[in-house]
């Protein structure tokens, strides 16, 4: 039991970490911009492509720092030159575009690598376990994840707060038409917070492409659950969408290992339930079974009672 | 002044819709995942048949005509294959090849009986080559659908004669996707080892959700607490490959026993982890026979990769039972050509091939390999290859049956 | 701006009060003419021409009661589907049950769907409508995600990955019909979309339809004289879920199969690729997205691999380039088509036309080259397009793709502005002036 939970633990810090590098660039885009950016999963898998590409090439390192660079250039880019057309066109336009977006990206990842998943694999640098707990080996790489993502929310969180860029990112944040008056560069400061995050989500994309397959697909497992993330966290903050993202992570791993259903907890209570009961399918679901489902009732909830989230400085 | 512009494109795309099949050849429907988590196994099936058809072309076709494939993607969804067939259908396929994902093969099973009851003179046969849920053979059989794979329960029992005789294995433990399929496997797994060696635990049943997990250490993690010493499995494709990954980073170790860890990027995935461990039951393998097949040579040729590598050697004989149909039956009319394969045998270099006339199952010989070093074909350029534990002829592979179906006259 | 001049005008079809009675009365007979009639037409006759006016019909009504969401109440929805799945879901097993013997024909079954699309919008609406804007789209997402993962949670009801099947001929007999041909299910769902179609316009013209469209234009306002916003956005959603399971239902019959992807996030954004490309601001505009889209789907994913990145293409382009959509497009220029400036935009049109068919060409060569090469390696370096033959493995085709591209946009650029001034010319027309002054003002 002891051993499940432990291991259940890091599995669920681990998978939670990587939620939070893929967030927490959309976070800081969706709370300066209020854009709804549905390409941001797109761009994760774009890093993972990338670092496939570039490990290729020229070896996992230097596609380490190379793929998210691509991708903050490509974030770059679809600010600078696609979204600010969209701006002035209102709030439906511009989720339309990143929507559409999404879809494009994945069909360009297609005409270029095909539709099956490409042969990227642990590089041997770090495809070694780092400790044994419990007899359950803990690979080497989701350590690497680890370690750049807390380095990175360091690195953010550092930026933010103790930068002038950072100040004027933070009042962006919160009153972006106030900072415009006061004559700070808003839409060149759009541009910068898209590419950071976009570079973010490259920098996730190239640890997720080695701890899941690199496929097309890919966006659409992560794409729903960012948004819970986002939106669960809290508009403009990062401790939010770490919290948030840890929660989710945590939460999804542990749901897994849980095989008891209400039927368990009517026998512990002595309640008769039998097969004939109306709702008897409903209270035969196990919670392994019901997990995939928790972080969109805690979206919906966190909506309806609390649209700023958790942590939030400001509505959506 | 909207309407008139609607009725306008009504008119237009009525002009340039195509009209309807062109004559002469004889269309055949493959309907399989060609993208998504299963894409692997898809796309190497649509080459694998396509390379048999084109041999059959070469050699004249059958009763003189050629054969088209035409593919459509089912993404692993019954709805979307179901719109597929109509769409095959519609461009005048004859027969229908399918066979990742017995939840699509139960569905199109269904569509074609439809189609066939409501279509007199138009009916079409469904070729399964990998769907291999038992119902298709039992309470959801009809005349129309031929599998050409062993089911299930068939494999299970060869899977299960093996552990039977291995005194080290006492607790196993079942993880299979939830669908029609894995559920099959997990009843046949409990049945079969209550028969054989009721001292063997079965300490935990899991069904997880189908081609939709990315990272399966939370599973491997409930495997290693439960303290099984065995692993059964029929995961196939992108949850075989993650499943093996995911016990191979968490050093899980185990014995694996699987259906399809012949799947395309398995080996590579559990390396020097899986010898002695992982094994799989098929209809073939590399190792089966001294030299490989000439036909297996050619394929690789033409598709090199580690990707491509051969794995369907049940379309082998899919395809040459429905040239020897065709030429059975002179024609290349479905009813005469289902006519003629029932009961039909074949004799294989792997051995004795026979189609059930009772319920269109094939029964062929079963092998249950090892993965190993030192063997003479390798996988995946890997070094390592699958060594056969065990042979299973055709015939003892019959298990029985409760199809009644209705014959067309 | 020049060019958006000729959009000025509001769009005609939704709020204003539209032509008279019996004039509206004969377009809709004759709408029900020609869609009685389109089945027959050479070229449609097929069983395929069939099938594919049955599907353009189901993604009709959805599309239409999409729209009542977007187009009318403002309401950008990621989770639509839910209401199209759900109420396939009730019209399949609605079936069922009459395959078991319930004596109703299966005429009536998307009655089914309706129901449950409306039980559902008012029971996901109640929480769903509280707030409007980008939270509205978010929690729309978070409750579609929400029930198409609670599909495969309740096996019994939405039958797990297998789906739910029924058969649409075991059923009580109407007139003689048994539902077996897909002719005979074409008219069923072309009778149910005319009339889906009928009731969702009229519902435009209804006190609560005007409402919707006043908390689109702008619910402060609409507060102040005394409506709750939330309330009408409430009704506006349950009339949307009624409409859309509806579709469903059609959908039950056409299939007989239900399964959980129809309550999936692909079909909530492909209806909103329907409405939004066929145009949201025009009633019809749905219908226009949907004809299309449909005829995409099937017809164009025939001849080449990469349609789906033509799809993302075009929808990009009507994002950036025309926000009103297909439709819109067509009323634009139906403003113009009897002015005499309508002669010299058609030139200007042919003008830009070869430059624009460069460009594409040189795309799609591109884009097809690339696909071949990554998708269907083992089939070799060489490819026909059309009647064209090359190798793709050397660097000619590459360049050429690439020059005719450039070459073609550059072009393009520059016969835009001919367009451009053109429409100016002829929207200054279609208001009454001529030749559009100097300050463009033609009051």
């Amino acid at each position: 039991m002891l051993e499940l939970t432990a291991v259940s633990l890091l599995n669920g810090v681990v998978y939670g970490l990587l939620l939070f590098m893929l967030t927490s660039g959309l976070t800081l885009i969706f709370s300066m911009m209020g854009v709804l950016n549905f390409a941001h999963a797109s761009v994760f898998m774009l890093g993972a492509y990338f670092s496939f590409q570039f490990g290729r090439w020229i070896g996992f390192w230097p596609a380490l720092v190379l793929a998210p660079l691509a991708c903050g250039l490509i974030g770059a880019a679809i600010e600078r030159y696609g979204l600010r057309h969209v701006h002035t066109k209102g709030h439906v336009a511009e989720i339309l575009f990143t929507f559409g977006l999404a879809y494009l990206i994945e069909e360009l990842v297609t005409m270029l690598w095909g539709r099956n998943a490409v042969a990227s694999s642990v590089p041997e640098s770090i495809d070694f376990p780092l400790f044994a707990l419990f007899g359950t080996s803990f690979p080497a790489y989701k350590g690497l994840m680890m370690a750049i993502s807390v380095t990175m929310f360091a690195f953010l969180f550092l930026a933010l707060k103790r930068t002038r860029i950072g100040l004027i990112i933070q009042a962006a944040l919160t009153h972006p038409q106030m900072a415009g008056a006061l004559g700070h560069d808003v839409p060149g400061l759009f541009v910068l917070v898209f590419a950071v995050g976009s570079a973010l989500a490259g920098l996730a994309g190239v640890i997720g492409g080695v701890m899941w397959l690199t496929q097309p697909t890919l966006a659409h497992f992560v794409g729903p659950i960012v948004f819970v993330v986002v939106v669960v966290g809290g508009l403009g903050s990062l401790s939010g969408a770490l919290i948030a993202s840890m929660f989710i992570g945590i939460v999804q791993t542990f749901a897994v290992a849980v095989d008891y259903s209400l039927l368990d907890l009517f026998r512990v209570l002595g309640i008769g339930v039998t097969r004939a009961s109306p709702l008897y399918e409903f209270y035969a679901i196990k919670v392994a079974t019901a997990a995939p489902i928790v972080p969109y009732l805690l979206l919906v909830l966190m909506l309806i009672v609390r649209p700023r989230g958790l942590l939030g400085t400001r509505d959506a | 002044m909207v309407r008139r512009a609607r009725r306008m494109i009504w008119l237009a795309l009525a002009g340039t819709l195509a009209a309807g099949p062109a004559a002469a050849d004889v269309k055949i429907a493959f309907i399989d995942p060609l993208s998504g988590g299963a894409a692997s196994t898809g796309i190497l099936a649509q080459k694998t048949h396509q390379f048999y058809i084109d041999a059959i072309n070469a050699a004249g076709g059958i009763n003189g005509e050629k054969i088209q494939l035409l593919s459509f993607d089912n993404k692993v969804n019954p709805q979307e294959s179901l719109i597929q067939l109509k769409k095959a259908l519609d461009e005048g396929a004859r027969f229908v090849v399918q066979g990742n994902g017995s939840s699509i093969a139960l569905a199109i099973t269904e569509a074609v009986q439809k189609h066939n009851e409501r279509n007199p003179g138009k009916e079409v046969l469904f070729l399964n080559y990998a769907a291999v849920d038992p119902a298709l053979t039992n309470e959801k059989c009809n005349f129309w659908h031929f599998r050409f794979d062993a089911d299930a329960d068939m494999k299970m029992a060869a899977m299960t004669d093996v552990i039977g005789k291995d005194p080290r294995i006492k607790a196993v433990y079942l993880i299979n996707q939830d669908y029609s399929f894995g559920k099959a496997v997990a009843a046949a797994a409990r049945k079969m080892l209550n028969e054989k060696r009721p001292d063997i635990k079965i300490v935990g049943d899991e069904l997880h959700p189908l081609q939709k997990v990315q990272d399966f250490s939370p599973y491997v993690a409930k495997i290693k607490a439960s303290g099984a010493d065995t692993v059964i499995t029929g995961n196939w494709s992108n949850d075989m490959v993650l499943l093996i990954k995911a016990g191979k980073d968490a050093g899980l170790k185990v014995g694996w026993q699987t259906y399809y860890g012949g799947s395309p990027g398995t080996v590579t995935a559990i390396g020097e982890a899986g010898v002695d461990t992982l094994k799989q039951v098929s209809e073939w393998h590399k190792n089966a026979l001294p030299e490989l097949d000439a036909t297996v040579v050619a394929f690789d040729k033409r598709y090199p990769g580690k990707e491509n590598e051969y794995a369907y050697w049940r379309a082998r004989n899919m395809w040459e039972m429905f040239s020897l149909a065709a030429k059975k039956a002179q024609s290349n009319d479905p009813i005469k050509m289902g006519k003629a394969l029932e009961g039909m045998k074949l004799q294989t270099a792997l051995g004795d091939v026979e189609m059930r006339a009772d319920n269109h199952q094939i029964l062929q010989p079963l092998y249950v390999s090892t993965l190993s070093k030192g063997v003479k074909y390798d996988s995946e350029g890997s070094g390592l290859g699958w060594k056969s534990d065990a042979k299973v002829d055709g015939k003892a592979t019959a298990l029985p049956t409760t199809c009644k179906m209705e014959r067309p006259a | 701006m020049k060019t958006g001049s000729a959009l000025a005008a509001p769009p005609a079809t939704f709020t204003a009060a539209q032509g008279n009675g019996a004039g509206r009365y004969r377009a809709w007979l004759a709408t029900a003419v020609v869609l009685s009639v389109l089945p027959h037409v050479p070229g449609l006759n097929t069983d395929f021409g069939h099938s594919l006016l049955s599907q353009m019909g189901i993604a009709a009504v959805f599309a239409l009661s999409f729209n009542v969401l977007l187009g009318q109440t403002g309401l950008l929805s990621f989770g639509h589907a839910v209401y199209f799945g759900l109420g396939g879901y009730a019209a399949i097993h609605f079936m069922r049950a009459i395959n078991h013997g319930l004596p109703v024909p299966i005429a009536l079954v998307p009655l089914a769907g309706a129901a449950a699309g409306l039980l559902f919008g008012i029971l996901f609406g109640s929480v769903t409508t509280r707030r409007s804007g980008t939270i509205f789209a978010l929690i729309s997402l978070g409750v579609g995600e929400l029930v198409y993962a609670a599909t495969f949670m309740l096996p019994g009801y939405f039958g797990g990955e297998e789906g739910i099947t029924a058969n649409r001929t075991r059923a009580p007999e109407l007139f003689g019909l048994n539902f077996g041909s897909q002719l005979q299910v074409y008219y069923v769902i072309a009778s149910w979309a005319l009339v889906a179609a009928m009731l969702m316009h009229a519902f435009i013209r209804t006190p609560l339809g005007r409402m919707c469209n006043a908390i689109r234009d702008n619910p402060e306002r609409a507060e102040f004289i005394g409506y709750n916003t939330q309330h009408v956005r409430f009704f506006a959603f349950a009339v949307a879920g009624l409409f859309a399971g509806l579709a469903g239902g059609l959908h039950a019959i056409n299939y007989e199969i239900v399964a959980a992807d129809s309550v999936s996030a692909l079909r909530s954004g492909t209806v909103l690729l329907m409405a939004y490309i066929g145009g949201v601001t025009h009633f019809a505009g749905p219908v226009v997205g949907a004809i299309t889209l449909t005829w995409l789907q099937i017809s164009l994913s025939d001849y080449t691999a990469a349609w789906l990145l033509y799809l993302g293409l075009f929808f990009m382009a009507i994002i950036l380039f025309a926000p009103s959509g297909l439709a819109g497009l067509i009323v634009m220029h139906a403003a113009v088509v009897r002015t005499k400036a309508f002669r010299r935009l058609l030139a200007a049109y042919a003008i830009a036309l070869v430059p624009a068919a460069v460009m594409g060409t040189g795309a799609v060569l591109l884009i097809e080259m690339s696909y071949r090469l990554s998708t269907h390696p083992e089939l070799g370096a060489k490819m026909r397009l059309l009647w064209i033959a090359m190798d793709t493995a050397t660097p000619w085709p590459w360049i050429v793709a690439v020059v005719l591209l450039v070459a073609g946009f550059v072009a393009f650029r520059m016969t835009w502005r001919r367009v451009a001034a053109a429409w100016d010319r002829a929207g200054d027309e279609a208001r009454g002036g001529r030749f559009g002054g100097g300050d463009g003002s033609a009051r």
